[in-house]
């Protein structure tokens, strides 16, 4: 008994060393860029949230009292101009800074809803693939293949241009845009979970669980899915940073997000025209988009060495 | 001796049948994303009739007309393998927001796209490559950290901003110099005239092609990095050294030759992917190319176009992810075939 006792100490130790959420957090604790990208996506979360008590101005409302045609200058660059406005305002005469916090409620909504339709769908698949094998699988990947295959961004703009020429280009709400973004970037998800589900319906709890005559669903879900968790969670969160590129790619191209709602993206579209008169309305919403992909993919790069030491 | 691992005589070559094989699978692939793209944009209102259905003074008969004469319609998998047959051809319809066959229009703009891809892929590879052995021979040195955390940064930047910033800086600004010189360069076109001047089509290169490079500078230098790491803990690395080569020889010869197998997958993997992301350069840049095309056939509902660009970019992806596993095999003996 002696001698056991310690074994099988360690063997429990191990087990909670890939499981337990203490572990986890403290191993992401230790990864100081996670830790920094935690604290300013915590930062935009807020922002966004609190936009209406945060924003000076109504974002959408123009200052009929300072605007005079020319995008009003940033307070701390000309003082006497700015009008009240601390990063000016946009070529409409819309107050820059309240623009960006209701910009921030669109890009970090569009990234989650978006990712999480993904993972319906993508873990939907893959788990059906993964752990039926066979034909099933086969059609399943062939499927796959197919949507790996054509590229992501001409085609999400192919669906987008084909949706505002049906109605309206003002149809192309948030709604329409986290269901096509969604419906289109499960291929990854669907492998990584397939691959999984490979190696874990030969593992001798799953015979278990088959032979105590669990159904297939529950054990796909109740056994599986949590073991197979780690990697989908990395992968997630990467893919919210990559769906907040797309979207504002998208309403940078007319194709997203419509003005005169504000989304980074579209603040952008218009900033072009105007680099020569006002550089702020061209740098400051995309300098949001770069720090919160940024933090995003720092984030998922902690959640990557906390989770799995061994999954790079 | 007898040498156990050749292959029996007269049997198939392994390589050989296997890129036959792949080509094979392929075809049947092409055919699906064909078929589900063709019958997504032509549910799409109007249809390929779209462009006509907004002019005015086409009548309602001449509508019917077009329809019969086009094929409109017919059912859409019939339309589909006529579709099919022509593509076969070289036939890939009419564009009508250019006035041209598709395929004319997808030639014409081929030059000015290789171009600009050509050189951000020889900028980037050389840029990536060596950040991402320098990295390597000096890992959790000040200068790996800083090449890790710009292609972090590479990686998270929107490729439509980092455009602005470059026009903002270098085209509408400048970058003073001492001296009184100023770098100024042309912030969109091709060319500021008609006929071909070397200096005036390099200094219009140069925005759009770092703008392009940004990522994959990101992506290579870190795949370089990690495959250049591995490649150092190997054995025949070690050995290397311990003959007493010299540092160049091990370096280059023993390592980065090897190193480099890997990258030509991911290599093959990106290029058709910057064919997609060159629409945003291209746009930003009015950089007479594809991406720039299809742009514009999206804005006019310019179904034919649309269809052609896109299976044309689908066939990229397939054939570079052949190329890939292909080259893989047969610079890794130590594939196995399957």
């Amino acid at each position: 008994m002696a001698i056991t006792a310690p074994i099988n100490q360690q063997a429990v130790d191990e087990d909670a060393f890939v499981y337990s959420k203490n572990t986890v957090w403290r191993r992401f604790r230790k990864h100081k860029l996670a830790m920094a990208g935690a604290i300013v996506l915590l930062c935009m979360i807020v922002i966004a949230v609190f936009a209406w008590k945060f924003a000076p101005f109504d974002p959408n409302a123009i200052d009929n009292v300072h605007w005079q045609g020319n995008p009003l200058p940033p307070c701390f660059q000309d003082a006497g101009q700015c009008g009240g406005h601390l990063l000016g305002s946009d070529e409409n005469g819309r107050d820059l800074l309240s623009r960006l916090m209701y910009g921030a409620q669109i890009s970090l909504t569009v990234g989650v809803a978006a990712v999480v339709m993904e993972l319906i769908i993508g873990t939907l698949l893959g788990a059906v693939a993964g752990y039926y094998g066979g034909w099933v699988d086969y059609v399943m990947m062939r499927i796959t293949d197919v949507f790996l295959s054509i590229p992501l961004l001409p085609l999400l703009l192919t669906l987008t241009a084909i949706v505002a020429a049906s109605s309206s280009k003002a149809s192309l709400g948030f709604g329409v845009i986290v269901v096509i973004i969604g419906a289109l970037s499960w291929p990854g998800v669907a492998r990584l979970v397939r691959a999984s589900y490979l190696s874990l319906r030969e593992r001798e709890y799953t015979e278990a669980a088959k032979a105590l005559g669990n159904g297939d669903t529950r054990i796909m879900l109740r056994h599986l899915l949590p073991n197979a968790i780690a990697p989908i969670i990395v992968q997630a969160t990467l893919d919210v940073a990559n769906v907040i590129v797309l979207e504002s790619t998208l309403s940078f191209l007319g194709f997203g997000i419509q003005p005169p709602t504000a989304s980074w993206g579209n603040m952008l579209a218009n900033a072009e025209s105007n680099l020569e008169v006002a550089w702020w309305a061209a740098v400051f919403p995309g300098l949001c988009i770069l720090i919160t992909v940024l933090a995003i993919n720092y984030i998922g790069d902690g959640l990557r060495d906390a989770l799995d030491p061994n999954m790079r | 001796m007898k040498q156990l691992w050749r292959r029996p005589k007269g049997g198939p070559r392994p390589l050989f049948t296997y890129v036959v094989r792949r080509t094979l699978q392929a075809i049947p692939l092409l055919i699906l994303i064909s078929l589900i793209l063709f019958v997504i944009l032509h549910n799409a209102p109007g249809g390929g009739l779209g462009p006509y259905l907004q002019n005015p003074h086409i009548t309602a008969a001449d509508i019917a007309r077009l329809k019969h004469n086009l094929g409109y319609d017919k059912p859409i998998v019939v339309q589909y393998f006529l579709w099919l047959g022509h593509v076969i051809t070289g036939d890939f319809g009419y564009s009508t927001s250019n006035s041209e066959p598709v395929f004319n229009a997808i030639v014409e703009r081929l030059p000015a796209t290789l171009e600009l891809m050509i050189s951000s892929f020889v900028l980037a590879f050389i840029i990536g490559v060596s950040a991402g052995l320098f990295a390597a021979v000096r890992p959790y040195s000040i200068w790996d950290y800083f090449i890790t955390t710009f292609a972090f940064f590479g990686q998270s930047m929107p490729v439509f901003w980092f455009a602005l910033m470059m026009q903002l800086a270098f085209a509408v600004h400048g970058i003073p110099l001492p001296g009184g010189y100023m770098i100024q360069l042309p912030s969109a076109g091709i060319s500021s005239s008609d006929t071909f001047a070397f200096g005036d089509r390099a200094t219009h290169l140069i925005l759009p092609a770092i703008v392009l490079a940004l990522l994959q500078v990101a992506l290579y230098s870190r795949f370089m990095r990690s495959s250049m790491l591995e490649v150092i803990k190997t054995d025949y690395m070690r050995t290397a050294w311990a003959k007493g080569l010299n540092f160049r020889t091990v370096l280059f010869k023993h390592g980065l030759k090897n190193a480099l197998i890997p990258l030509v997958t991911v290599t093959a993997l990106t290029l058709p992917g910057l064919f997609g992301g060159a629409i945003v350069t291209e746009t930003i840049f009015a950089w007479p190319g594809e991406g720039r095309l299809f742009f514009n056939a999206l804005g006019q509902q310019d179904i034919a176009l649309m269809m052609g660009y896109l299976v044309f970019n689908a066939f990229l992806v397939v054939f570079f992810n052949l190329f890939a596993d292909v080259a893989y095999a047969w610079l890794d003996p130590r594939v196995k075939y399957d």
